[in-house]
């Protein structure tokens, strides 16, 4: 999981729940020094620095995280749009900026642009279908933004169903590969899970997930039109 | 760790649930909760929660009263109605002893023992009940109950009240995994039913106990006091809990058999003719309040004959009739059980009566065509009555072997002597009913 530094602390809860959403470890940390006291082990994956009052400050965070050797710490800027000249003479010390206020879809985005390239190797821990988001490490499902409450075997089968849009799955192979074949319940189940998580979706997105006759469910639109 | 436990401690952890609500059922089917914090979930995923049974109705005798309580992770739902301050979550208990085998007195353990003896034999129980319900203005039961849409003036506002708290109920039911089929107002002033889709049979019983507690709660949040008990009113309809019911084997419907006239299988002719020979048994169970008898003897909706039928609503077990062609919808709807019963138990002895059928090879009587609303027709039928009060439930109950089967010594003998206290307690008392026709005659 990637490790990210936030800069100053506290952060606001807009930014934390960004953070969260995209399953990231992140520590805010007061100052240079507690930058470099609180790196984890390879040094940070990403920074999210808040340019504000003296830029300054932020440069020389950012300057002491690339003097670090080992670490290829990715940097994404907040900034204001009156202190947007600024970063033009500082272009060395940031991989991408935000202007704030932010919109959390924008800044979700970029981070995980950002922190995808900085571990090419490394899986994203986050499934995207549309509105649909699902966080495989910290177990959480949003829908446009909106967190769903989903039960552990509600969030399996959407896990799995999102992990292949558009493919169609029979209530058997479900059954087997989301509950394990000693699962008491049988083929129908699978129905019962599919109208509950239908019913959290919300009217709006139920139909994400669409039945398809005598075979069984898909998620989102079929592959072929 | 399971899994399903890991997902738990990890959804606590990343929204911030500062409650964890550990909710079982006493032998009547009350809700009984426990609160534990964060800090402690891990432990008691893997101890289980040591508490003291001999406060708890019908649980432990007091020389050997610790049990455990062990949370079901697969149950756990973050609790709608405190999302926004203080995320609060909650799971359905199994009872354990101290030792780790299950405990005899917790009503979910019957229902899992029960389930388990038909998944032997290769089946699947999926129900789906019908619950209907009274809203009253006031809780208190010294004042004669005031139904809360009777007026016809004011209609328009008390009408909004009624469909605003279904409103909240229905989204709040759902946000809790529990999708509803219908729900609209019912015959009597005040009355609602709420239909909810069908689930295997232990996540019902565990729905059922939530549904009751979100009605209330929703109602109490208004000012209203939503109740189960069966007949709160004179001259009307009481509250029943029609029950659909279907077996299944192998992803198949095992209750469906396109040679069948009405598309019934053996297995399900057989599990009616269970249910019907037993139904007298198993009452006491299926409505177990002195109060139930009340309604199923009013002659209005409840059935008071042991039969079935087709299309008839006056009988005890009804099959829907369903679209040719339509093999999943095949189900029977038992129709004694009212919604004060403790609904792990229902199904426990429902089962067992269904599944004793099918063992023995049960013949199905007849079905009966006559409107058994109508009491000469009925005595014309040759149908045997259910019960007609709790005494004479008791009595059936107490002769029954697969009853005490199903429910196990400890339920069975701890139910007969507290249900039949009960009607000792109620057969002292001196009536309003009797005052009035004697107390100045004689």
């Amino acid at each position: 999981m990637a490790s990210v530094l936030i800069h100053p602390e506290p952060i606001g809860n807009g930014l934390t729940r960004v953070l969260d959403m995209l399953g990231l470890a992140w520590k805010a940390i007061p100052n240079a020094q507690g930058a470099l006291d609180a790196a984890p082990t390879g040094g940070w994956n990403g920074a999210v620095v808040t340019v504000d009052g003296d830029p300054q400050v932020a440069f020389d965070l950012a300057r002491s995280l690339r003097a670090v050797d080992e670490a290829d710490t990715r940097i994404l800027f907040l900034v204001g749009a009156d202190l947007l000249p600024e970063l033009a003479d500082n272009t060395d010390l940031f991989d991408d900026f935000c202007l704030t206020p932010f919109h959390p879809a924008e800044l979700e985005a970029r981070l995980e642009h950002l922190l995808r390239r900085s571990d090419p190797g490394g899986e994203s821990a986050v499934i995207s279908y549309g509105p649909l988001r699902l966080n495989v490490e910290t177990y959480q499902a949003m829908v446009d933004g909106r967190a769903l409450d989903l039960t552990y075997m509600e969030y399996e089968l959407l896990r799995y169903l999102a992990a292949q849009p558009g493919k169609v799955f029979s209530r058997e192979i479900l059954l087997s590969e989301v509950w394990g074949y000693d699962y008491y319940g049988g083929a129908r189940t699978v129905d019962v899970h599919i109208r509950r998580l239908r019913s959290k979706l919300g009217e709006e997105h139920a139909s994400l997930i669409s039945t398809v006759r005598s075979v069984g469910y898909r998620l989102g639109t079929a592959r072929w039109g | 760790m399971e899994p399903q436990e890991n997902y738990v401690l990890r959804t606590v952890e990343e929204r911030g649930v500062r409650l964890i609500r550990l909710w079982f059922t006493d032998v009547l089917g009350q809700h009984k909760s426990v609160a534990i914090s964060p800090a402690e979930l891990e432990k008691v995923f893997e101890e289980g929660l040591q508490f003291d049974g001999s406060s708890i109705d019908g649980f432990s005798r007091v020389q050997e009263s610790d049990v455990l309580a062990k949370p079901d992770a697969r149950t756990f739902e973050l609790l709608p109605w405190a999302r926004s301050h203080e995320p609060s979550g909650l799971m359905f208990c199994d009872i354990e002893r101290l030792d780790g085998s299950p405990f005899d007195g917790d009503p979910r353990q019957v229902l899992r023992r029960n389930l388990k003896r038909a998944h032997d034999a290769g089946f699947t129980f999926f129900v789906a009940p019908e619950i209907e319900f009274f809203y009253f203005g006031s809780d208190d039961p010294t004042t004669p109950p005031q139904p809360i849409d009777q007026a016809s003036y004011f209609d328009l506002t008390t009408a909004d009240v009624a469909s605003d708290l279904r409103k909240t109920t229905l989204h709040m039911l759902e946000a809790l995994s529990i999708p509803i089929e219908y729900s609209f107002h019912e015959d009597s002033p005040s009355q609602h039913e709420i239909d909810l889709q069908y689930t295997e049979a232990l996540a019902m019983a565990d729905s059922i106990m939530t549904f009751r507690l979100v009605v209330k709660k929703v109602a109490q949040e208004r000012g209203i006091h939503a109740t189960f008990m069966p007949k709160p009113l004179d001259g009307v309809q009481g509250s029943g809990m029609h029950t659909h019911m279907s077996l299944w084997k192998d992803g198949e419907n095992a209750f469906f058999s396109a040679d069948h006239e009405y598309g019934l299988s053996d297995t399900a002719q057989a599990f009616i003719a269970g249910t019907l020979r037993h139904a007298r048994e198993i009452t006491a169970v299926t409505n177990q309040l002195i109060n139930s008898y009340k309604r199923l003897n009013d002659g209005l909706e409840a059935p008071r004959y042991v039969s079935w039928a087709r299309n008839n609503q006056s009988t005890l077990v009804r099959v829907p009739v369903t679209k040719p062609n339509k093999p999943r919808a095949t189900r029977i709807e038992y129709r004694a059980a009212d919604p004060a019963c403790n609904p792990y138990l229902f199904f426990s002895v429902v089962l067992a009566a269904g599944m004793k059928g099918i063992k023995e090879g049960y013949e199905l009587q007849p079905e009966t065509t006559v409107n058994l609303f109508d009491r000469k027709s009925a005595a014309t039928a040759g149908v045997e009555t259910l019960p007609r009060s709790l005494d004479e439930a008791l009595a059936e109950m107490e002769k029954s072997e697969l009853v005490r089967d199903a429910l196990g010594d400890h339920i069975f003998e701890w139910f007969l002597r507290n249900r039949q206290a009960e009607w000792d307690e109620h057969s002292r008392q001196v009536t309003p009913f009797e005052l009035q026709r004697y107390f100045t005659r004689w």
